[in-house]
């Protein structure tokens, strides 16, 4: 037993780990292969990120501070923090906490109707399929089937008119912040059903009757016990719909036609090349812009999560 | 609950005597009957636990025993029939306001609480104050030997480790009843035995009327002060122990409950039955039907080495003071006799033996198509 039964590669195996005399060219090459065999499965995915992620990320970042010379500049990132821009990433981010926060609290409450629903099983298949197809409906035919219905021409808007109540009359127009925001809890919402069905499943009949044993209420429950094991993926899931509603680009494009200032839309703009000559690096000074967003909400994400979660370390 | 008796509890919880002198609820579970579609899960279910007493149901699963424990904790709601706590109804009663402690069998302390706020969780809902939840914990946690585990969280517990501290949180908020819902059944042999003992000591300390439920007979025979036998939905027999294995009430309850032998034997008239060449009397229940099987403890048969007996020895298994000797009979019978292992030297396989019933009264069962 002991040494000589050792399993290769634990810890004290001299052939491989050990820095000794044993250690020789030969056990590198298979420490090497070994540790190549492992990383072997992610390759293919950190191709992936590096080339889909990483590297025009570093395009963008360094364009960003680049004149058309190639010569560096702050210029970009100046035009890209004052006036139309700025009011465009404050749209984004307003667009963006509306259309993941509301979604995030209806989507939840319709996965737990779906959750806790009698006949559980088919309602839940049905609504998850639903929820599927509904949170992948986007782009134009998303935008042409709002035009049809809540446009100043549409059915809906004209049968609420033929009742009374015209829309249109009371401040509301589809192609506006307000008309996108209906639109995008098009597909936010059912992509929230989807993402925390699971997270939903999760909590244990158990934990709700131990907390009913113990005296607690429905509300007691939810706020001691439900709720907080809920809330690290509550998080993520919205982290998730903010990022979905900060980058959508096409329904938008194609409701307003690029009316209502969104950074999304304002650097589709700059790849269509309506630019002003010399002022082509802005375009990547707002995809800057965006990874910051991005960057501030994932550490926000990061510190509420850790505080939510800190009874799964 | 008021403040001033749970307050009064932590103060003799840690201690070593018994918390609650004479007390205890009277249990009764009255004509209890459940249906889920076409199955009848309880069917006429009828149970009185006197004050402190700590009861077991057992039967194999699917009969019963955790919707008749459902019932008591408020959790399902029986067709028809009631359960009576101290003379009261309390069907219509919601199960948070019951008083009643439950330990479940699958680990169910909430993961997100450390395990002093795990015990402390249903002082909380009894709005006891800060200071004397983190006191009635703490006591309840060292009296299940966790108090330095109080900060840790569920998932940094061993599952025996669990239970206990769910034991402590059901003991907290001073039950008037303790339900356990197979609680030992996910641990590991050596941990149940240690748990199971810990349960019986501190449920006779507290003097908390028990109803225990359990698929494990040897658990059940152990720990309750009575132990009620359930098949299909109806309780086959409620008895101590040691009546309960001397004594079935019938057959299943016979077979249920420790090692039956069951011998070809043939009704005569007057309630006897003749087996392995002894007539001897009918206990119980006589079938109408023919042929019959005679139900036999290991312990209860005779076995002599002879030449040319009525059986040949095929194992023998140690089990310390006793020796189970597995025989085939005549006729492709085979039982198992258990005997002082002291004097089970020449009862090696191959060995002929002759095996026979005592004269005393037995149990009789329709025999069983193979």
């Amino acid at each position: 037993m002991g040494q000589a039964t050792q399993a290769p590669g634990s810890r004290t195996d001299p052939g491989v780990a050990g820095p000794g005399p044993a250690a020789g060219p030969a056990s590198r090459v298979t420490l090497a292969l070994r540790w190549l065999r492992l990383v072997a499965g992610v390759v293919p995915f950190g191709i992936y990120v590096t080339l889909g992620l990483l590297l025009p990320m570093i395009a963008v970042a360094v364009g960003a501070f680049q004149n058309n010379d190639g010569g560096f500049t702050f210029s970009n990132v100046s035009a890209a923090t004052h006036g139309i821009y700025l009011k465009g990433f404050w749209q984004s981010i307003i667009l963006s906490l509306l259309t993941s926060v509301i979604p995030g609290i209806l989507g939840l409450l319709i996965a737990y109707a779906i959750f806790t629903a009698k006949r559980g099983k088919v309602l839940r298949q049905v609504a998850i399929t639903a929820a599927g197809v509904f949170a992948n409906f986007g782009g134009v035919p998303l935008a042409f089937l709002f035009i049809a219905t809540l446009g100043s021409s549409g059915l809906v808007s004209q049968w609420l008119t033929s009742l009374g109540f015209n829309p249109y009359d009371h401040g509301f127009t589809l192609y506006s912040l307000t008309g996108v925001v209906v639109v995008y809890l098009y597909f936010q919402i059912p992509l929230m059903v989807l993402v925390i069905l699971p997270a939903l499943e999760g909590l244990r009949p158990a934990w709700r009757e131990a907390a009913e044993n113990l005296g607690a209420r429905t509300w007691e429950y939810w706020r001691y016990v439900g709720g907080p094991v809920l809330l690290p993926s509550f998080l993520g899931c919205v982290l998730l719909l903010f990022g979905s509603a900060l980058s959508a680009y096409a329904t938008t494009e194609a409701l307003t036609n690029g009316t209502i200032p969104l950074t999304a839309i304002q650097i589709g703009s700059f790849l269509n090349g309506n630019v002003i000559a010399g002022q082509e690096n802005i375009g990547k000074a707002l995809g800057l812009g965006m990874v910051v967003i991005i960057a501030i909400a994932m550490i926000v994400y990061v510190v509420m999560q850790r505080r939510a979660a800190r009874w799964l370390r | 609950m008021t403040t001033n008796t749970t307050r009064d509890a932590a103060t003799t919880a840690a201690g070593t005597g018994p918390v609650r002198a004479g007390g205890g609820t009277s249990v009764l579970l009255r004509d209890l009957t459940r249906a889920f579609g076409v199955t009848r899960a309880l069917d006429g279910l009828s149970i009185e636990m006197a004050p402190g007493e700590l009861v077991a149901l057992l039967g194999p699963s699917g009969c019963g025993k955790t919707t008749a424990l459902r019932i008591v904790a408020g959790f399902e709601i029986a067709d028809t029939g009631s359960v009576l706590v101290d003379g009261k109804d309390i069907s219509s009663v919601p199960a948070a306001r019951r008083d009643m402690g439950m330990v479940f069998q699958s680990y169910s302390l909430f993961p997100n609480m450390s395990a002093q706020d795990n015990v402390a969780f249903g002082l909380r809902m009894r709005k006891i104050g800060t200071g004397g939840r983190r006191k009635r914990a703490g006591d309840l946690l060292d009296m299940v030997g966790l108090g330095p585990q109080a900060g840790q969280y569920p998932h940094q517990l061993s599952g025996g480790q669990q239970q206990r501290v769910a034991l402590a949180r059901a003991l907290a908020i001073e039950p008037r009843v303790l339900l356990l819902d197979e609680p030992l059944s996910a641990l590991d042999a050596k941990v149940r035995l240690q748990l199971r003992e810990q349960i019986r000591t501190l449920q006779q300390r507290l003097g908390t009327t028990t109803l225990f439920v359990t698929h494990d007979q040897e658990e059940a025979l152990s720990i309750a002060d009575r132990v009620g036998v359930m098949s299909n939905g109806k309780l086959e027999q409620l008895a101590a122990p040691d009546e309960l294995y001397t004594s079935p009430a019938s057959a299943f309850v016979a077979e249920f409950v420790g090692v039956m032998n069951r011998v070809p034997g043939e009704l005569r008239g007057g309630g006897m039955v003749t087996a392995l060449g002894s007539t001897m009397p009918v206990r119980g229940h006589i079938p109408d039907e023919t042929p019959v099987d005679v139900l036999v403890r290991p312990e209860d048969l005779t076995m002599q080495v002879v030449e040319h007996g009525n059986g040949i020895v095929t194992t023998r298994t140690f089990l310390g003071s006793v020796t189970r000797v597995g025989v085939q009979l005549d006729g492709d019978v085979a039982v198992q006799v258990d005997r002082p292992s002291a004097e089970s030297a020449a009862l090696a396989p191959g060995a002929s033996v002759s095996v026979s019933l005592p004269g005393q009264p037995v149990l009789v069962a329709t025999r069983r198509v193979s």
